[in-house]
C-alpha cells in the first residue's frame, strides 16, 4: 500500500493546517503538491513566472518542508511556479535553499526540467513526430521560434526517475497534474487504473469532499484500486463528491489522456465506506503504443493599453452601443491616417455584456455602464499612442453634432494603463518521444546546511 | 417552460485547458436529471454558445444527475478577444435556456 498526501490543490492557495497535521499522523509515503496549471491564462508560461507572491509562496512551502521533515517522505512539486517553465522552477529551488540556509536543514533536492528548445521541437515537427490534439491552433515550424516558452507535460516516468535519486524534494516543471500523485503508487507495482484515477481525485486537494476549503486529503493506493480519506475534520468523501470530481475542467469525464496511455473510468465502482472515506475500483489504464507528452507555448501577442470611462448620463446609457461603435469607428480612422502599424481598438461595455459580448442573451445596461478601452498593437509605443487618441473621444464624444459636450468620468489619472506585452497559447500538440526523459533534465544538488 | 436555471441545482462552466470549455448541469435529482436529459437540445445549446454541433460533447451521466456539455472554446483562453480568462460565466447562457 502506499499513501499519498495531497495538502490542497496548489501551493499558494492556502490549507487548513490542522488538516496537514491530521494529515501527517497517518504516516504518508510521500507528499505532493501542485503548483499551477494553465488555468490562470497565457501571461505566466508567457514569461515564466508564478501567479502567486513570493511571500506566500515562501511561507506555505516552509511549513510543508517542516511536514515533510516530520514525516521523513519526500516531497514533490509539480508544474511549480504556476507555468512549470525553467524560470518559475529556478524561482522556486531559488526559494528552497533561501528556507533550508534559514533553518539550517540539509536536503538533497531534485530538479526536473520540462522547457523545450525551439529548433528542437520544430525538428520534431519536420520529422512528423508533433501531432495536433482536438481544437488545436494551426502551427507550423516558426510557431516554435515565436514562443517565449514551451513545455512539455511530464508523466509517472520523469517523477519517477526524480524520486530514484533518492531525494528528500523534488521540484518540478511542467507535470500532468495527477504524475505527481500516481508516479510512487506506480512504481511501488499499485494498480495502475487505480493509480491514475486516485491521482485525478486527489489532484485539487479536498475538492473532491464536502470541505474544498479544508485542503487536505490522503488517497491510500494497492494492488486493486484506493481509498479516498478527507483529513479536515468536518470534510467528508462521499461516492457523489469523489465521482464527480471527474466533471472537474475535463472536457471526458470517463477518458483523462496521459503520457503513454489513458485512463478510462468508465466501469469505475464508487462504495463508501463509511460515512468519509470512499473505496474505489474498477478503473482501467490503457497502454498507448507510442509514448507521447503533451506540448504548451506561449507567444509574444501584442502590447496591450486599457483604459476605463464611466458614463452615467441617462441618455447615453440608452444609446452605449451607438456611442461607443462611433467611437471605435472614427478613432480607429484617425489612428491609421497618423500612425503607423498594425492596432485594434475594442471597447467593451462593462454592465451590459462585457462578460459574454455576442453570446450575451439578455444584456441590458443598467444605471451606469464602464466603457473598457482595449488597445491592442504591435509595440509599446503604439499602443500608448492610440490610447491616448482615445481619450478624447470617452472624455468628450457626444452622441450627435448638435449638442453642448458632454463629459464622462474617468476613475484615474491618468486614463491609460499600460498591460505591457501580451502573450498567447499557441500549441495544442502532443510529442511523440523514444525515451520518457528525452525531452525532460534532470539534475541533483545538497542543499542546506 | 422553465429556464433551465431555476430548475437544476447548479450550472458550472470551467475551462478544460486553453482550448475547450466544460459546461456541468448538476441537476440534483434524478427525476430533473430525466427532464433535462429529454428536454435539454443538444442543437439549441450548440446555436447559444455559437458554436459546432459536431464538434460539441455531450454526457448524460444519470449516476451523478449531471448533463456534461464540452465544446472547442469560443476564443482561446487569454486570446485578445477572450473575455472570461476561467470560463466561468459561460453557465449563465445555458441557465437561460427554456426547458
Amino acid at each position: 500500500m502506499v499513501k499519498v498526501l495531497i495538502p490542497c490543490g496548489a501551493l499558494g492557495l492556502g490549507y487548513d493546517p490542522a488538516a496537514l497535521a491530521r494529515g501527517i499522523t497517518q504516516k504518508p509515503d510521500i507528499i505532493a503538491i501542485d503548483g499551477g496549471s494553465t488555468d490562470s491564462g497565457p501571461h505566466y508560461l508567457g514569461t515564466g513566472t508564478s501567479k502567486y507572491s513570493r511571500g506566500s509562496t515562501k511561507a506555505e512551502w516552509r511549513e510543508l518542508m517542516a511536514a515533510r521533515a516530520t514525516a521523513g517522505v519526500p516531497l514533490v512539486i509539480g508544474t511549480a511556479g504556476t507555468c512549470g517553465a525553467d524560470d518559475a522552477v529556478d524561482w522556486l529551488v531559488d526559494i528552497t535553499r533561501e528556507i533550508a540556509a534559514e533553518t539550517g536543514e540539509h536536503l538533497k533536492l531534485a530538479i526536473l526540467k520540462s522547457g523545450q528548445n525551439p529548433q528542437e521541437m520544430a525538428q520534431a515537427f519536420r520529422e512528423g513526430r508533433i501531432s495536433a490534439l482536438p481544437a488545436a491552433p494551426e502551427i507550423d515550424e516558426e510557431t516554435f521560434a515565436a514562443c517565449s516558452n514551451i513545455v512539455a507535460l511530464a508523466g509517472a516516468e520523469q517523477v519517477q526517475a526524480a524520486l530514484d535519486t533518492g531525494a528528500d524534494i523534488v521540484i518540478a516543471g511542467r507535470t500532468t497534474d495527477t504524475a505527481i500523485i500516481s508516479a510512487l503508487p506506480l512504481a511501488r507495482g499499485c494498480h495502475a487504473g487505480g493509480a491514475w484515477h486516485g491521482a485525478k481525485i486527489g489532484e485539487c486537494g479536498a475538492l473532491a469532499t464536502t470541505s474544498p476549503n479544508s485542503g487536505t486529503i490522503l488517497i491510500e493506493f494497492d494492488t486493486t484500486g484506493f481509498t479516498v480519506t478527507p483529513m479536515g475534520a468536518e470534510a467528508r468523501a462521499t461516492p457523489h463528491t469523489v465521482s464527480a470530481h471527474m466533471l472537474y475542467e475535463n472536457s471526458d469525464p470517463y477518458i483523462l489522456h496521459e503520457p503513454g496511455g489513458y485512463l478510462d473510468v468508465t466501469k469505475a465502482k464508487y462504495d463508501a465506506l463509511d460515512d468519509r472515506q470512499v473505496r474505489v475500483e474498477g478503473s482501467i489504464w490503457v497502454e498507448s503504443p507510442d509514448y507521447t507528452v503533451k506540448l504548451e507555448g506561449a507567444k509574444l501577442a501584442g502590447y496591450q493599453t486599457v483604459s476605463l470611462a464611466l458614463v452615467r448620463d441617462p441618455r447615453y446609457v440608452a444609446h452605449i452601443q451607438e456611442w461607443c461603435n462611433d467611437i471605435q469607428s472614427r478613432c480607429t480612422s484617425k489612428a491609421k491616417e497618423r500612425l503607423d502599424g498594425d492596432f485594434t481598438i475594442e471597447l467593451r461595455r462593462i454592465g451590459e455584456n462585457a462578460t459574454l459580448g455576442e453570446l450575451e442573451p439578455d444584456g441590458v445596461a443598467g444605471t451606469e455602464v464602464g466603457v473598457l478601452g482595449i488597445v491592442t498593437a504591435e509595440s509599446e509605443t503604439l499602443s500608448r499612442e492610440v490610447a491616448k487618441m482615445l481619450n478624447p473621444y470617452l472624455l468628450h464624444h457626444p452622441l450627435t453634432e448638435q449638442e453642448e459636450m458632454p463629459t464622462f468620468a474617468f476613475p484615474f489619472s491618468p486614463a491609460e494603463m499600460s498591460r505591457g506585452k501580451i502573450y498567447e497559447f499557441c500549441i495544442n500538440h502532443v510529442l511523440e518521444l523514444d525515451d520518457p526523459m528525452q525531452a525532460f533534465s534532470l539534475q541533483v544538488e545538497e542543499i542546506g546546511g | 417552460m422553465s429556464k433551465l436555471g431555476d430548475i437544476v441545482y447548479k450550472v458550472r462552466s470551467k475551462n478544460a485547458g486553453p482550448f475547450w470549455l466544460t459546461i456541468d448541469v448538476f441537476c440534483g435529482l434524478p427525476e430533473v436529471f430525466q427532464r433535462v436529459s429529454n428536454g435539454l437540445d443538444t442543437d439549441v445549446v450548440a446555436s447559444c454558445l455559437q458554436s459546432d454541433a459536431d464538434t460539441l460533447k455531450r454526457f448524460d451521466i444519470a449516476d451523478l444527475n449531471v448533463v456534461k456539455i464540452s465544446i472547442p472554446r469560443p476564443a482561446i483562453q487569454g486570446t485578445v478577444y477572450d473575455r472570461d480568462m476561467h470560463g466561468a460565466s459561460f453557465a449563465q447562457i445555458i441557465s437561460q435556456i427554456e426547458i
